[in-house]
């Protein structure tokens, strides 16, 4: 993992200072909650419905034991003894007290953590595939290009106010874990035909009001020219992306109001020109980083099977278990999804948990992913079993990784000042209703994602099934969408038609669960039924 | 009725203007009639409460029922988590807050 330089650490320390000095200011009334609010925003401080909310960073969602203890930690002392996950991979707490954010932050800098640039109209958290490094399919570990993307993004002063928001992914395989063309820049790491590793640019996706595909611009940028091409791409659209309209301004909207291929043009210009400042940063310090993400000392000829006589813990290998890049291991998803849970909380109790797991089972790490859940990267296959009953033990163990029941939920009105419905609930009623039928068990690989309004936090324009609530006429409503996919087979899903009320939107789903299982054919997932048979098909299973 | 809310400069809880300052139950939340604006205005001048504002409410025997039921979560808590409920967890409050 990568750790602090004395740069680093002098950095966040100083910002820690700063905002304490801010908080202070506010609260003697010296500053006006106009003056404030940029600088709380800065340093990741929302105010929700009930209270203010912390974003804290956590890149590319790698964190060490010690990490998850701290945020356990602050669950525990500042806040009310759960922390929420997030699709950014971050984690969020909902019940700071502005007197007490100095010490939160500096609680995290301890740990060399902060909450720098999770908000605001900059470069955000980049994020990254959850099996980083362990994954057996990834060409190499996508993490140090993340790190160094995330140092050069870091309080840079050219992006710190930038027309909206920006969002970047950094993946290494072909295999799509991380929603990477739905990024405003999508990195892919790939070979060209000479074997050299490169980076594939996509840019202009993203979800929200006016969801997008991110079209690839470059197919093959140098690995040691990646910072100058991700700052060609950040300049065209910070000097044309509209600040007129903040419905408007992301990078997608550029992107598609200018043409990809006209936008392609002038990143490609400024790239040339950017080549000639000699702006990359020396190779040494990408080998710098580089060393700090060197594989654990994984032990050899170890068993490559588990003892699958208890029926339980087979389910939870066959789904929550993915493969590992050195035989004997795997890497182990812990579900935040337990039948009727809320999607992406833990308790301190159970952070702290996940903590000491990783330290015993997983060399001290684990991730957080963009589907709000936690891996153990690389766990002995031979230890699953010990590892499972202790998770199992602490409501942890649920088998459910990328089933019906493992939702994707953004707050909703129970906790987002800009939600118009609430998501949880509903997702607590599907969970609930697909594990009492028993049909959860016969679906499959099915994704469901829901957002409590049009931004989109809960990815539903990528969900198998989507469901986005909306507000009629002060009343919670909730559209059905269909067929999106975040995966290396992105698509965008579609609206079904009219919407429906709290119990119908869970009535529907099952309407469209039932269709796929009775029409679905061999080997087909919920996605391929429902592109094989087309919207009308399942619009007429709804409406008649 | 029009009732005032925000949320509290140190906490960032949701409170209520009761006609003297602000509570965090709904329950003592006062009719401010015409006076609306410029008790925000007095209240946001002097720092007491953040994002203070106006809204539409019913009157009923259990106290004033706002008009939107994003306005009925801030004055409960999550619904998907009664333990943390303003006040303590009622059975009925979430079939008021829907």
């Amino acid at each position: 993992m990568y750790q602090y330089d004395q740069y680093d650490q002098a950095m966040v320390d100083a910002r820690v200072e700063e905002f304490r000095d801010q908080c202070r200011r506010r609260l003697e009334g010296t500053l006006t909650e106009d003056q404030f609010k940029p600088l709380r925003l800065q340093n990741g401080l929302y105010l929700q419905l009930h209270a203010y909310m912390l974003r804290v960073a956590i890149p590319y969602g790698t964190l060490s034991g010690k990490q998850m203890h701290a945020l356990a930690d602050i669950a525990d002392k500042y806040d009310r003894g759960y922390g929420h996950f997030t699709t950014r991979q971050n984690i969020q707490y909902n019940w700071i007290k502005l007197e007490d954010c100095g010490d939160i932050l500096a609680d995290l800098a301890k740990v060399e953590m902060h909450a720098i640039q999770t908000s605001g109209n900059c470069i955000r958290n980049i994020s990254s595939d959850q099996y980083a490094g362990a994954a057996a399919d990834e060409l190499v570990d996508p993490r140090p290009y993340a790190e160094l993307l995330r140092q050069w993004s870091s309080f840079h002063p050219e992006f710190a106010h930038l027309p909206r928001k920006f969002k970047i992914c950094v993946i290494a395989s072909e295999k799509d874990r991380a929603a990477m063309r739905l990024h405003d820049i999508g990195i892919n790491i790939v070979k060209n035909a000479e074997g050299t590793l490169g980076v594939a640019f996509y840019v202009g996706g993203g979800m929200g009001r006016t969801p997008m595909i991110a079209p690839l611009i470059r197919e093959f940028v140098p690995l040691d020219q990646m910072v100058t091409y991700s700052e060609a791409c950040l300049r065209v659209y910070n000097r044309h992306g509209r600040r007129d309209n903040k419905y408007k301004a992301r990078i997608k909207i550029l992107v598609h109001e200018m043409g990809a291929e006209e936008y392609t043009r002038q990143v490609e210009e400024e790239f040339a020109h950017l080549l000639e400042q000699d702006i990359e940063p020396p190779i040494a310090e990408l080998d710098r980083i580089r060393s700090y993400f060197q594989p654990p000392e994984f032990a050899t000829g170890l068993a490559e099977k588990a003892d699958r006589s208890d029926p339980d813990f087979a389910l939870w290998i066959d789904r929550n278990c993915s493969p590992h890049k050195v035989p004997g291991y795997v890497s182990a998803a812990i579900s935040l999804k337990p039948v009727g849970g809320i999607p992406g909380d833990a308790s301190a109790q159970q952070m702290h948990l996940m903590a000491e797991l990783a330290k015993d089972y997983s060399f001290d790490e684990c991730r957080v992913t963009h589907a709000q859940n936690i891996i153990l990267p690389h766990v002995e296959v031979g230890r699953l079993y010990e590892l499972w009953e202790k998770l199992d033990e602490a409501g942890l163990g649920t088998a459910n990784l990328d089933q019906v029941g493992d939702i994707i939920a953004c707050p909703g009105l129970d906790y987002c000042s800009l939600a118009n419905a609430r998501s949880i609930p509903v997702s607590q009623k599907i969970s609930e209703r697909f594990a009492a039928n028993g049909k959860g068990e016969l679906l499959g690989e099915l994704k469901l994602k829901i957002s409590g309004c049009i931004n989109a936090c809960g990815h539903h324009h990528a969900g198998h099934i989507g469901i986005l609530g909306v507000d009629r006429k002060g009343v919670e409503n909730y559209q059905l969408l269909l067929g999106g996919s975040e995966a290396e087979d992105v698509s965008l899903a579609k609206i079904t038609g009219p919407g429906f009320n709290e119990d119908g939107i869970v009535d529907a789903v099952e309407t469209v669960a039932d269709l796929y299982l009775e029409r679905r054919e061999d080997g087909e997932r919920f996605l391929d039924t429902y592109r094989r048979l087309g919207m009308d098909t399942f619009k007429e299973a709804l409406y008649g | 009725m029009k009732i005032l809310t925000g949320n509290d400069l140190k906490s960032g809880a949701v409170v209520w203007w009761d006609g003297q300052g602000w509570s965090t139950h709904i329950t003592e939340a006062v009719d401010a009639g015409e006076n609306a604006d410029s008790i925000i205005a007095t209240e946001d001048a002097a720092r007491r409460v953040n994002a203070a504002y106006a809204i539409d409410a019913e009157q009923t025997e259990d106290g004033p029922r706002p008009a939107h039921i994003k306005d009925r979560v801030r004055a409960l808590g999550p619904t998907i988590r009664p333990d943390l409920a303003v006040p303590a967890a009622d059975k009925m409050g979430w079939d008021w807050v829907i």
